[in-house]
Order: C-alpha cells, then structure tokens, then sequence
C-alpha cells in the first residue's frame, strides 16, 4: 500500500474566536477519505477539531464540507484521488456556523419538514418480482441524505436567506409525484412563490453536486410544470 | 418529577435511549458527545433490524432480545425501516443441514421463520445465485443507522433532556468514592467546565473502557472491528443472509440504491485507530457475490470500519471477536467500592431500547426512584424534531 504524504489545510473557527486556517501534515494511503484523514487529525494532531460524521458510506448526509472549493461528502472523497499536494478543507455554505466544519442544520431542516416528508418511497428496483406474504410492496429510503450540499452551491440560497432551496423544493417534488399520505397540493402551494421554485435561476448547480441522484434542478421544474398545469385548468375550469 | 441530576457519557444509540428512558420515569438527564450525535459505532453499523435469526442456534439469549426489541421498535418507531424482510439462502449442501437446527432455533426463540423453495426464494429476490439451494423468510429489516436513534434524542429533548454534542468528558469527578459529575470541554468553545451528577452513566461503546480507566474501575470490555462495503445497485430489496453459521460478508442489506456487505471480525485496542484492512475489502466482494453474483462487478461507493463494545476479557489474547455473547450488560461499580457510577455496553443497535431499559431500572433502583419503563408504548418524534 502506497502512503504518501498531504497537507490538509483546515477551516477553523472556536465560537467567540476569530475564523482562520490550520495546516497539517497528514499520512494517507489510496484507500484514505478526506473524513479519515481529519479523524486521524483529531486523534494525533489537534483534538480541538470538530466536524459532523456519521455513517461512513454516503447515507446519513453529516459530513458535508466544500473540499477545494467543491461541496462534497467527506467519507467518500479518497485524498489522493484529489491530486492535490494540499487539501483546502471548508465548511458548507448558507448554514448558520457553528465551530470548525460544523454548521448548524436546524434552517435546513425548518424548510425540508413543511411539506411532510414521507422518508420511505416505494422500491422501484426488480418491480416484477413476487412479494412476501403480507407485505404489499418493497420499500426504500429516499434518495436525498439531507447534507445541504446543494444548498451550499446554490448562488440564490447565497443571497435570499428566505429561499427555500433545492432539497426542500425536491422533497416537495416528490411529494407531488408520490404524496403517500402527505397533501401534494400543500407542497405546490408552498413553493408558489417569490421565494420558492420561481427563484431559481436554473443552473443546476445542485444537481451537480448531489451525492444521491435527487437532481433537485429538475425537480425544481418539475414543481414549475405542475403548477402552471394547475393553473391552467383553474382558468379554464377544468376542475382542480 | 424527581430533581436527581444524570450525566450520560456518550451519544451513541444506548445513550440516547437511555436519555428517553431516564426523562420518561422523571430524571434531569444531560447527555454529553465528544463529537456529533451516532458518530461513534452507531452511525456507522450495518443498518440491519435483526430479526435475532443469526442467533438462533448459539445465542439465543440475543436472538429473543432481538425479536422482542424488533417488534417494539417497528411500533414506536413507524416510517424509519425498509420492512421488506429477510432471507437466509442456502448454496451448499452443508448450509441446508444447518436449515434444520435454524429453522428449530428460531422456533425456540419466538421468530417467525418460513422455509421456501429455491423457485420461491429467486421470485422474490431474482437476483440470488444460481446456486441457490433454498432458502428462510425471517423478519429481518433495514434500518437507517443514525436516524432511527435519533427519534430517540429528539424525544427525550423534547421532554427536557439537555442533549450536549462537540462536549468531551476529559475528567470524572469524585469526592472520596462517590462520583460526583464531570469536567468537559466543549470543543465549538475550547471551553471546559464542570457538570454536577447524582449519578454517571457510561455509555461511550467500545470506549466504555476509556472512561473507566478514568476512576479508576474495570469494564470487561473488547473493541472489535468489522469492515463494511456499500456498492452501487440495489440488489435486492429484502435483506439477505447466508443461511450458515455466522462468518465473513455472510450478510447483505440493501439500502435506498446501495447494497451494504458486512462484516469481517478483529480486536483491537484502541477504538480510533481501526485502520481498513484491504483484503478485508476484497472478502466481502468475495463472499456476498457468492448470495448475490451480481455484486462482484458491482462499483464500489464506499468502505469503512467501525467497532463493537463486546464484552470479555478486556487484555485477554483471543484473536477473534466471534465467540463473545452479543448480548448487552449494565455494571453498577459499587461492586468495586465504587458509587454514583454505571456502565451499560455490550448489544446491538437493535437492542437499544432493552439496553436502556436495563440501565435506567438500576439507575432509579440506586437512587430509590420508583417509576415504571414506559419506552415500550411511547411512539417517539420524528427523527426531523432533532433539529427543531
Ligand atoms: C461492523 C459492525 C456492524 C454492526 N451491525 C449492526 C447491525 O446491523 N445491527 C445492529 O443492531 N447492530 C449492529 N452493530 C452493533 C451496533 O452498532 C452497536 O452495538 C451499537 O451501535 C453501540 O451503540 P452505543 O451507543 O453503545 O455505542 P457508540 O455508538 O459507539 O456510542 C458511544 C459514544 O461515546 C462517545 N464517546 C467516547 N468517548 C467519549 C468522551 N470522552 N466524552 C464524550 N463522549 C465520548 C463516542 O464518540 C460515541 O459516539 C454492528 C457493529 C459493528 C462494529
Ligand atoms: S438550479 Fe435553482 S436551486 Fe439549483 S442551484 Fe441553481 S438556483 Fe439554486
Ligand atoms: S438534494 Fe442531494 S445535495 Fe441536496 S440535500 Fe438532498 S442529497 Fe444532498
Ligand atoms: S458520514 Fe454519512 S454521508 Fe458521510
């Protein structure tokens, strides 16, 4: 196993203390994720150092943070497939700060809640299979993890603080497209306005950085699509 | 409502059961985490509701445990499983011998458990192997490893438990033998201060041994890691197993548009220095394709190791984790001139909510309060209260 030296140059900032960058020197082999290498951080360097983690395989969404610039998920980026000799490693954007890598998810979670997000869709995989007695149709978690990774890249979340943002307008998006037993009429109201789906601005730079194939941006035009067809048959009394 | 005062050192799954348990029966409850809540062994653990199945032959204690924590959890804990089931597939003719005490051991246990046919098995899952003998339906389930926990931290929050993430114990408190609080620094401040306790509970996982080592008492505890790998694709919606006795990558759980092969079994000293042994990698690739052939061109999107808190000798020489119970215990340290402190360690994720129950009946019983363990009915907030 190849091991090789990186620096990792690290955000930091202690409440009440002023924001600056930390550098260290770190030993990775191929198999090292950035979040591997600022555990090690933290055991051998510098206890002081706090980032959100969780899962380890892309699923629970905590360890976001922009990595060179680019907002990604900490356990599944390998230091030595960045290519760089040093490693700028950086909170996400658009969340409240709260220490270090850490930002505070509570804003994210106040949007992604109102439409009342079903977490568990039903599997679209192997749909033509038999199923076990007693269960009526094979069912899986959502896609989105919920790491804010989109909202960090999105340029309108940047200016407009009462934007509701690429994960919660997917999540509403969903619940128009599978409502189970939420009100897809609810979500289409919700983001019926100056600061929800006729905000964005259509570069897709979320899509771009989602982990989990959500491609908010297009769901965002989706919601776009469901309402003017709503509109239309209000207008020409089409019923609802 | 009691005025008694608990720290809970750890927010893992136990820790954070226990803090719902303890603010049920009335307690002050602050619980304090190094880092952010489930990024110890939890968040990181293979995302399988055991039906108790895998331990229906050699460790029927846990597989009863796992049964009745199963059934409970599905119904204070609505809408955070993937509850399509599991299966345990035969593909050699030794694995169907060991059907037979299988299918007798998850009768003597109280799990549901029903023979199928190869032609049966593969209409439900048509990507099992060719080789496919025949195979068991047992109520396994998938789990989301840190937000079903997290239903339990946002209840207990939000009946008055102070929950303290970024906050490290670095110091236990005592005047003569009777723990008295700890001393902690908050890491979003750098700032350490002191908590006051009428009583301690350990609950820090594969670190239980850490802290103890703190006052100075012994936890009979043993960090053993396994390695886990998620890969691309869905493979299969119910949860397979290979139906033999418990060894490497014998069990693969599907997960959103993963697949999830674990695990492979060491011991360690020190729970943050688990490294990820390569050919390890390469043994679940190996041994899950052998259920699922599919999975062995499958891309790989993630792999990691995490550890369990199993209980045996802490210094003892054995190489392998495999033999020690997986089932859970509390110590009270009075044992050892002691007071004020517990440790609860040991279990499974599945099992957190017993693990508490059992923690927070010595806890009231040492501090003479009578109150019953209500967490078997309370349906627990949504994991999204967390953040509220
Ligand atoms: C490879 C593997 C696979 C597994 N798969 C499954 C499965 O599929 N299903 C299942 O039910 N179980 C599974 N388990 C078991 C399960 O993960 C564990 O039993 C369970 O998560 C332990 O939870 P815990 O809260 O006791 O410990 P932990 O989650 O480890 O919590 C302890 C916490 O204490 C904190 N801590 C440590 N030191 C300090 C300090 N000084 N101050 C403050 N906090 C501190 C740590 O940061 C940590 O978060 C698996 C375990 C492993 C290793
Ligand atoms: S497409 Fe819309 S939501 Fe997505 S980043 Fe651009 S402005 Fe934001
Ligand atoms: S939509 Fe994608 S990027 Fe945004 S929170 Fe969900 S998973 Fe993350
Ligand atoms: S730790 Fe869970 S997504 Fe990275």
């Amino acid at each position: 196993m190849a091991e090789r030296k990186v620096e990792l140059k690290v955000f930091r900032y202690k409440q009440g203390q002023t924001p600056h960058y930390d550098t260290y020197n770190v030993t990775v082999d191929e198999n090292t994720t950035v979040l591997v290498a600022l555990q090690d951080v933290r055991r051998d360097q510098d206890t002081s150092l706090i980032l959100r983690h969780s899962c380890h395989h892309a699923s629970c969404g905590t360890c976001g943070m922009r990595i060179n610039g680019q907002e990604q998920l900490a356990c599944v980026v390998k230091v030595l497939e960045l290519g760089t000799p040093t490693v700028v490693v950086e909170p996400l954007q658009n969340a409240p700060l709260i220490s270090d890598l850490v930002v505070d998810m509570a804003p994210f979670y106040d949007r992604y809640n109102t439409p009342e997000m079903p977490y568990i869709r039903a599997s679209e995989f192997w749909p033509k299979t038999d199923l076990p007695d007693g269960i009526a149709q094979y069912t899986r978690y959502e896609n989105c993890l919920e790491c804010g990774l989109c909202v960090s890249a999105c340029p309108v979340a940047g200016t407009d603080s009462e934007y509701l943002g690429p994960a919660a307008m997917a999540a509403a998006a969903r619940v128009v497209a599978e409502p189970r037993d939420s009100d897809p009429e609810f979500a289409l109201n919700w983001v019926d306005n100056e600061h929800g789906c006729w905000r964005c601005h259509v570069a897709y730079e979320c899509t771009e950085v989602c982990p989990s194939d959500v491609n908010p941006g297009e769901a965002i035009m989706s919601l776009r699509g469901a309402l003017t067809r709503r509109k239309f048959r209000r207008v020409f009394g089409l019923g609802k | 409502m009691s005025h008694f005062h608990v720290v809970i050192i750890g927010g893992g799954g136990t820790g954070g059961a226990l803090a719902h348990d303890l603010t049920l029966r009335g307690l002050k409850v602050t619980l304090v985490e190094r880092g952010e809540v489930t990024s110890g062994t939890t968040g990181r653990h293979h995302g399988l509701l055991h039906s108790g199945a895998r331990y229906a032959v050699k460790d029927k204690e846990s597989a009863i445990e796992c049964i009745e924590e199963n059934t409970i959890l599905r119904r204070i804990a609505p809408g955070t499983f993937e509850e399509n089931d599991g299966l345990f597939v035969a593909v050699t003719d030794e694995d169907v011998a060991y059907s037979h005490s299988f299918i007798e051991g998850c009768g003597d246990c109280g799990i549901p458990a029903q023979r199928l046919t190869k032609e049966e098995a593969l209409r439900l899952e048509p990507n099992l192997s060719e080789k496919t003998i025949m195979a068991v339906r047992i109520p396994d389930a998938t789990m989301d490893a840190m937000r079903m926990p997290l239903r339990f931290f946002a209840t207990a929050k939000k009946n008055g438990a102070s929950v303290k993430p970024y906050t490290e114990v670095r110091e236990i408190l005592r005047q003569g033998n009777t723990v008295t609080g700890v001393k902690v620094v908050d890491h979003t401040s750098e700032k350490s201060y002191e908590i006051g306790a009428d009583l301690v509970v350990n609950a820090a996982g594969p670190w239980c041994g850490k802290i103890a080592d703190m006052v100075g008492v012994e936890v009979p505890i043993r960090p053993s890691p396994g390695v886990m790998v998620a890969v691309r694709g869905r493979w299969c919606n119910m949860v397979i197993n290979r139906l033999n006795t418990s060894s490497d990558g014998d069990i693969v759980v599907p997960q959103r548009g993963l697949s999830v092969i674990g695990t492979s079994s060491w011991v360690v000293d020190d729970p943050d220095k688990l490294g990820l042994p390569s050919d390890h990698i390469q043994a679940m690739y190996d041994h899950g394709a052998l259920m699922l052939p599919a999975i062995k061109d499958a891309p790989m999107r993630a792999a990691w190791s995490a550890a369990r808190p199993l209980i045996g000798p802490r210094k003892a020489d054995a190489d392998t984790g495999r033999e020690l119970s997986r089932t859970f215990k509390c110590f009270d340290h009075i044992d050892e001139g002691v007071e004020g402190f517990v440790t609860i360690t040991g279990g499974k994720a599945t099992t957190l909510r017993g693990m508490a129950e059992a923690a927070a009946n010595v806890v009231c019983q040492k501090l003479g309060v009578d109150e019953p363990c209500r967490t078997r009915d309370v349906v627990l907030l949504p994991y999204t209260a967390y953040y509220a």
